[in-house]
Parts: structure tokens; C-alpha cells; sequence
């Protein structure tokens, strides 16, 4: 292999694991958000729950992601000295909260896509990431129990939660067609042999969303036909993100090299 | 001075889990290794530990808990390590342990795990205050990620589950 191809695949590697903490970490925040809010205390819990060990994932990957950068940032800075742009987070969990369906809807998209993912990582030849990964898993498949059966419970509940569970998902629908179109990084991987071709993913990702939505009584959009919105993986953001990391990065900006 | 790394254990049932207090991280399975290495030129304790969960902010608390403790035994030259390779698993924990928790109020883990069929029941767990098998899960997620919220319908008693986790 040429200098520069060991370069570019370093690189890619570091920005791969970036993606992961990051979308990692704007769904926790997100979903933390409803906390003290929830429509019963219980899940309320739940949602913080789901959240934390999301944290745990970021905080797992950035500190890895730390030893392979050329720069030298620390996890903190990571997370709390980037802009927007330099975020490789899906769009999916940037979303506002909406309603309580809405969240645990963008909940099941994200916990079916993380658990086909997770399975393969766990088997990487990367020995940390695949130690990462078989951790999170466990965690992750106890997240899907929760949110499909709240998918279900909501779709296939009253009339009017059936139509806002509808509404969340046809609304929902344009930003998971991101989830299986490989970034430059990721491409870069999978000819590498590092990361296995995504096209996989999306077949069995969308049988494993379609039993839950049947049961649910959802019509689930035909993704040949909804127009798909992509830039998350590249730093191309809706404008919810920028909120998002205001907030979370109040305190580091104001006052650098603040610790706990 | 260098102890056998077996007396180094010992010291370490000293430290706490620090949401359950009535556990040490032996009982609980964090603590993996102990390990005199060189270093320079004095000898180092590496001491390893595994987080329960991905996001258990106790590791911080028991890091810095198992350094107080082998300061004080005279080890200074202390390195730890975080080990997420094999994953902890429930299987970890002590009997011991699992007795403490009970007689601290919270059902110990079952070697059942959950049954990820959409919509299956929790596991049966007796209540750990009147040992009744007749409960029922009131929510999947309770105080901390380790834990399921139960009530007993015998006692009528709310009670956190330990759960299984493998």
C-alpha cells in the first residue's frame, strides 16, 4: 500500500468513528431533552435510560477516536470544540422531539438500523471498535424491544394516535434513505475491506421496520418513491443541529478548558 | 515493598459500587485483574476494570475510590486500565453479591434473560421482601441502566430488579 493510501484510510477510519460518536451523541441529547417531561413518569425514565447509554457509546468512540487523531483533541474536545460542518451525524436524529410517537418512532428507525450494525461491527477486524460494538449491542437490543413495542401500541392503538403515528412516519421517512448511502469515508472502508457494503443493511433493515410497522397497522412509504434527504454523514446539516450544539456547547465555549 | 496481587484483591472489596453501596466491585464482576508490571524502575500495579454498562457513571467514582484505597495501603504508582473486552456480563456477579443485594431490597439477577419477543412478560422474580413469586414489571428501565422497576403483588411492594444482562 502507497503512503498515500495508508493516509486516506487512516483518515476515512478517524471520520468513520466520528460518525458513529457523533450520531451517537446528538440522539442522546436529543432524547434527553424529554426528560422531566414525559408523558408518565416511567417513561420518562426510559427515555433517559435509552439516553445514557447512547452517551456511554459516544463517550467510547470519541476516546478511540482520540488516539487516532492527528491532532491530538481530547474526547471533550470533540464533542464540544466542533461546528456544524465538522459534525458527521445522521440527519434522522437531529429531528426535533415532536410528540411523544414522533421520538420513540425515529427511537425504532434508529435502534432496527444500530442493531444490523452493531452485529456487523462486532465481528470487525478492528478489535476496539468491534469491543465497542459488541457492548452496545446488548444495550441496543433492549432499547428495540422498547421502542417497536411502542410503535405498535401507538399505530395500532386509538384513531387518533394511528393517524399521528402515520403522520411522524411519512414525515420521518425522507432522512432514512441517508442511512444506506455510503459518505466518501465509509466508501473508502468498504473497499478497503474494513466495513461491509451498506446495500445489506438497507434489505435487512427494511424487513426487520416492515414486520413492526405491519403489526403496527402503518403503511410504510415506498423509499423508491420518497425523495431522500442526505448530507448528515458529510456535515450537511438541517438547521435543528446548530440549536442542538449551542446548547451543548455553551459552557466549553464560554469558559475553555472548564472541567466537572 | 510488593504484596501478593491475591492480598491487592482483598483491598479492593473494599471499594463500593457506588449507586448500591452494599456491593463491592468484586461482587459485581468489575474488577478484572490485578497485575504488578515494570515500569521504569519501580514496580506498577495495573489494575483492570470493565464497565457495567456502555454509560454507568460510576466508573469515574470507582476509579478514583480504588486509588484512595491503595493510597492509603502505600501504592502510589497505580495505573488502571478500562477493559471493555469480553463484555460484563450478570454472569460476573458473586453469590455472595447477588445475597447482599437482596438483602439490600433488590431482586438479584435471574439467569433468565429477557425474552426479546415482542410483548413477552419480564422474567418471573420473586420479591425480594417477602419472597412471593406473584410480580409483575412495571417499567423495563428503572433507577439506574442495571435496574427494572417490579411490584409485588403479594406485598403490594415496588421493588428494583437487577437485571440479567448478557
Amino acid at each position: 500500500m502507497s503512503t498515500t493510501d495508508s493516509t486516506t484510510l487512516k483518515a476515512a477510519h478517524f471520520n468513520y468513528i466520528l460518525h458513529l460518536a457523533d450520531t451517537a451523541l446528538i440522539l442522546s441529547q436529543r432524547i434527553c431533552q424529554w426528560c422531566g417531561h414525559g408523558p408518565v413518569l416511567e417513561q420518562d425514565i426510559a427515555l433517559s435510560n435509552v439516553g445514557l447509554d447512547l452517551l456511554g457509546l459516544t463517550r467510547n468512540l470519541y476516546q478511540y477516536a482520540s488516539t487516532l487523531d492527528d491532532k491530538g483533541r481530547k474526547e471533550d474536545d470533540l464533542a464540544y470544540l466542533r461546528n456544524e460542518r465538522q459534525f458527521k451525524n445522521l440527519l434522522l436524529v437531529e429531528q426535533e422531539n415532536h410528540h411523544f410517537g414522533y421520538t420513540v418512532l425515529r427511537q425504532f428507525l434508529f435502534d432496527s438500523y444500530q442493531i444490523l450494525l452493531l452485529d456487523t461491527l462486532k465481528n470487525s477486524t478492528d478489535k476496539i471498535l468491534a469491543a465497542i460494538a459488541q457492548k452496545s449491542l446488548i444495550e441496543t437490543q433492549y432499547h428495540f424491544k422498547w421502542s417497536a413495542e411502542w410503535v405498535i401500541r401507538l399505530g395500532d392503538g386509538t384513531e387518533e394516535s394511528h393517524q399521528k403515528m402515520q403522520q411522524a412516519l411519512d414525515d420521518i421517512w425522507t432522512y432514512t434513505g441517508e442511512l444506506f448511502l455510503a459518505a466518501p469515508y465509509e466508501q473508502t472502508l468498504i473497499e478497503a475491506g474494513m466495513l461491509s457494503p451498506l446495500e445489506n443493511l438497507k434489505t435487512q433493515w427494511h424487513q426487520k421496520v416492515a414486520t413492526v410497522l405491519q403489526r403496527a397497522t402503518l403503511n410504510m412509504p415506498d423509499s423508491d418513491k420518497v425523495f431522500m434527504q442526505q448530507g448528515g454523514k458529510n456535515g450537511i446539516h438541517t438547521e435543528h443541529l446548530g440549536y442542538i450544539l449551542a446548547e451543548m456547547q455553551y459552557l466549553q465555549r464560554q469558559y475553555p478548558g472548564l472541567e466537572w | 515493598m510488593v504484596i501478593a496481587e491475591a492480598e491487592i484483591w482483598k483491598l479492593l472489596e473494599q471499594v463500593p459500587d457506588p449507586e448500591i453501596p452494599v456491593i463491592s466491585i468484586l461482587d459485581l464482576g468489575i474488577l478484572r485483574n490485578v497485575q504488578w508490571v515494570n515500569d521504569t524502575n519501580e514496580k506498577q500495579l495495573k489494575i483492570t476494570i470493565t464497565p457495567t454498562y456502555s454509560g454507568c457513571p460510576a466508573m469515574d467514582a470507582i476509579a478514583l475510590q480504588i486509588r484512595l484505597i491503595l493510597a492509603e495501603a502505600g501504592y502510589k504508582n497505580v495505573q488502571i486500565e478500562y477493559q471493555l473486552s469480553p463484555a460484563w456480563t450478570t454472569d460476573w456477579m458473586s453469590e455472595k453479591g447477588k445475597q447482599k443485594l437482596k438483602a439490600y431490597g433488590i431482586a438479584p439477577p435471574l439467569a433468565q434473560h429477557q425474552n426479546d419477543t415482542l410483548f413477552s412478560e419480564g422474567p418471573q422474580v420473586p420479591c425480594p421482601k417477602c419472597n412471593a413469586n406473584d410480580t409483575e414489571l412495571i417499567s423495563a428501565f428503572g433507577a439506574t441502566s442495571c435496574k427494572a422497576l417490579y411490584r409485588c403483588k403479594a406485598c403490594n411492594e415496588p421493588f428494583d430488579y437487577f437485571k440479567c444482562h448478557r
